[in-house]
């Protein structure tokens, strides 16, 4: 049992935290939000060419072999600043199913390109009826001389309105629910019959509903066996799983160390408000969540790259219930302790307050989880 | 970062596995996991096995017998030894006096004290909490006044465990009434057959006699007994509450809880099937077995800090409240699991005796360990001064 950092872990970590705190002050990052993209292209160009978008990737592919554990670096780091940018839906959950998936070829060459910045990807997975389950598939793709075509609708696509390929998970064959059948698909979203309603999130990204009216594609758009998408696609989410427990982790270390200077310099009554032992008391429980949260990090880091099995997917449920559970008491008491001043635009607790909440909304909510762990959960 | 433990601390594991395979007696596993109480005798017996084998006092120096291991080692033979149904190690001489008179103590009070400690001759009990010192421990008032090479003591404590089974007292006592507050005490260890002790039960919520009220009236103490400098006391108070830190999450006894609470769900049925299997129960079951990995995760991230030469500072007031939190909703659970047969209230199922079972040998415990987890969150520092500790010391608010 180790819980040090190598040498180039930190040199990684101590990156990524400069850069971050470079880059993100509150008005760049109203600044990032509110442009068409969405988030700095300049910014995600720079996590690039510093080779922190190349971390996770094989080095057959020009990347650097980074398991959970640096990836957990840097997507902390990401979650202190609150970066916008779709490192985790781009880097990690795309390049993570091409790396599984895809054929030399297209590794060499999507992977050269997600890890050099030069394109962003996107991953359409969740339907309105699905509720986090990815073998709830109604879009479909039915063969055609040439290729596919695909129908339906995604919901919510992360970083989709700006992405220059997006991969669908569409139904291949079987029934709605069928584990059976799921294939994935490279769209370029530039393609005829490709909609795209873009809107922004609660937590100052930009995404968009995906509507697909009879895209043609052509065979070699297909990732992976045809029907046989879905374990990929669940072990990838695991994947993001760790990851994104670590950027609310970094996003709770920030509201925390917020929210206790505030308590240490707001006055009331004549003295500072952190000297009254219910607020005290409060600020103890959001650390102490926050120290839990922390530690299923680490537990998810580590097993995150680990073969599939269903100890690492137990595993991965009870971090994500952990962290979610963390990330609403850390952000609903954050601005309790603030008062009036946690509910405005202008002060960044708000901002962390509205990332934390979500958290729970992607990849699956801490109920999602919870009924997840039980029944992986070991009764003998 | 690796989670996993080293080949060297699996191979312990099996070693600690095996020998209590071979020397725990089952009629103690057994009591022990159907949550019921043990005699003096039986706990006495255990820990002189346990001392046979030179594992009784893993926290000591090893010049004074302790065993050497590091706190990732002592974690896992805590965890062996819940896991295998062991009675628990009393602790008040083993992890508070001695580890006092080991860093405060004379040479003679080494010689004299902690041997006996090993081979259970002397059994300790704690002088701490008095009627008007609970929380706030350093208000207290029994007094100590010096007469010679005596001292004379006066006063009262509470809710001192096992005083009615013990030889020993170390007790806090007021040497200067006009310091302030926590200057003038001293830390005295009393003979508990000195004349002028009175002892006196009192009967808990779940109808146990563990702990007692204890009068001093003209006490008198040689102060070769003192421990540590007059009026400096509270220093050895101190380090007596900050010094068991392996333990102090209860990880491996909650550890134990969770597995005797999923064997007994698995037994009860509703809905004609087991327990476990109704969703609603089977959720809450997760959700303790979810909190307790993080806790367990992050006392072993405190226990590998110590292990590389760290500090652990107030960082075990966490995994105090958390643990005793986590031990709180397994009982409750337990009691829940059993359905109506957490009302009977049968003492003789509790203790020795020979009547039949009303329902099961799991049931008759059920509800009594709930009761027993509510002292976890008041003792050792309530868990709301655990909470003023960390305000203090890591928040510096």
């Amino acid at each position: 049992m180790d819980f040090q950092l190598t040498e180039e872990q930190l040199m990684l970590q101590d990156t990524a935290a400069r850069l971050v705190r470079d880059t993100y002050g509150f008005e760049q990052r109203e600044a990032f939000s509110q442009s068409e993209p969405g988030f700095s292209r300049a910014f995600m160009q720079q996590l690039g060419d510093l080779g922190l978008c190349a971390v996770p990737f094989a080095e057959a592919y020009g990347g650097f072999g980074g398991s959970g554990v640096e990836n957990m670096l840097v997507m902390t780091e990401l979650g202190r600043g609150l970066c916008l940018e779709p490192y985790l839906h781009s880097v990690i959950f795309a390049g993570g199913l091409i790396s599984q998936l895809g054929t030399e070829a297209q590794k060499e060459r999507l992977l050269a390109q997600l890890g050099s910045a030069s394109l962003q990807m996107a991953v359409a997975v969740d339907e309105p009826q699905s509720h986090y389950q990815l073998h709830d598939v109604q879009t479909t793709a039915v063969a055609v001389t040439g290729g596919w075509k695909l129908s339906g609708r995604k919901s919510v696509v992360i970083g989709g309105q700006s992405a220059g390929l997006i991969l669908v998970s569409a139904r291949t064959g079987h029934g709605t629910r069928d584990e059976q059948g799921i294939s994935l698909f490279l769209v370029d979203p530039q393609h005829n019959g490709v909609r795209r309603r873009t809107f922004a999130t609660m937590d100052g990204r930009k995404a968009c509903e995906l509507y697909l009216d009879e895209v043609f594609v052509k065979c070699d758009a297909v990732l992976g066996s045809v029907g046989q998408a879905l374990p990929a696609l669940r072990y990838q989410q695991g994947r993001c799983i760790a990851a994104q427990c670590a950027e609310a982790v970094g996003s709770m270390e920030a509201a925390c160390a917020l929210t206790l200077d505030y308590l240490k310099t707001r006055q009331q009554f004549g003295q500072p408000i952190g000297k009254f032992q219910v607020l005290q008391h409060r600020m103890v429980d959001m650390r102490m969540e926050l120290d839990q949260a922390t530690s299923m990090t680490l537990l998810a880091a580590c097993v995150a790259d680990q073969e599939d099995s269903h100890e690492r997917s137990r595993l991965l449920a009870a971090a994500k219930f952990i962290v979610s559970r963390a990330s609403r008491f850390v952000a609903d008491q954050g601005i309790q302790l603030h008062g009036g001043i946690g509910l405005t635009w202008e002060y960044m607790l708000s901002h962390h307050a509205k990332h934390l909440l979500m958290v729970a909304r992607q990849f699956g909510d801490d109920d999602h989880h919870l009924q997840a762990y039980a029944k992986l959960m070991q009764v003998a | 970062m690796d989670i996993d433990f080293t080949a060297d601390e699996r191979a312990f594991r099996e070693d600690v596995r095996g020998w209590l395979r071979d020397n725990l007696p089952s009629e103690f596993a057994e009591r022990i996991s159907q949550g019921k109480r043990l005699s003096k005798e039986h706990q006495v017996q255990w820990m002189r096995t346990l001392n046979r084998q030179g594992w009784l006092a893993p926290g000591w120096p090893v010049e004074f017998g302790g065993t050497g291991w590091n706190d990732v080692q002592k974690h896992i033979f805590d965890e062996e030894c819940f896991a295998a149904g062991a009675p628990k190690v009393v602790s008040f001489g083993l992890k508070m006096v001695a580890p006092v008179i080991i860093k405060f103590g004379t040479a003679e009070q080494k010689a004299r004290f902690l041997p006996r400690i090993l081979t259970c001759d002397d059994w300790w009990c704690q002088g701490y909490s008095e009627p008007g010192a609970g929380s706030d421990l350093s208000s207290l008032k029994t007094r100590a006044v010096r007469e010679g090479d005596h001292y004379v003591v006066n006063g009262q404590k509470t809710w001192t465990t096992y005083a009615h089974y013990a030889d020993w007292m170390f007790c806090l006592v007021r040497t200067d009434p006009d310091a302030r507050q926590q200057r003038g005490i001293s830390f005295l260890l009393l003979d508990m057959k000195t004349p002028g002790i009175t002892v006196r039960p009192i009967i808990t919520l779940d109808g146990e006699h563990e702990v007692n009220e204890v009068f001093f009236d003209n006490v008198r103490v040689p102060v070769a007994n003192l421990v540590g400098e007059e009026n400096q006391g509270w220093t050895c108070a101190k380090y007596l509450l900050t010094h068991e830190r392996t333990s102090i999450g209860g990880i491996a006894h909650n550890k134990a809880l969770l597995s005797r609470l999923k064997r007994m769900s698995s037994e009860e049925r509703r809905d004609g099937r087991p327990l476990i299997d109704d969703p609603l129960f089977r959720a809450q079951v997760a959700e303790v077995e979810m909190q307790l990995m993080a806790a367990e995760m992050s006392s072993l991230r405190t226990l590998s800090a110590v292990r590389d030469g760290g500090v652990p500072g107030a960082e075990s007031s966490f995994l105090k409240i958390k643990g005793t939190e986590i031990r709180q909703a397994i009982t409750w659970l337990i009691s829940k699991a059993v359905g109506p047969y957490a009302l009977p209230f049968i003492e003789d199922e509790l203790g020795y005796g020979s009547e039949a079972l009303l329902y099961t040998d799991y049931s008759s415990a059920a509800t009594y360990q709930y009761l027993d987890a509510r002292k976890a969150s008041i003792y050792g520092g309530a868990n709301e001064i655990q909470k003023n500790i960390i305000a203090k010391m890591i928040l510096e608010l």
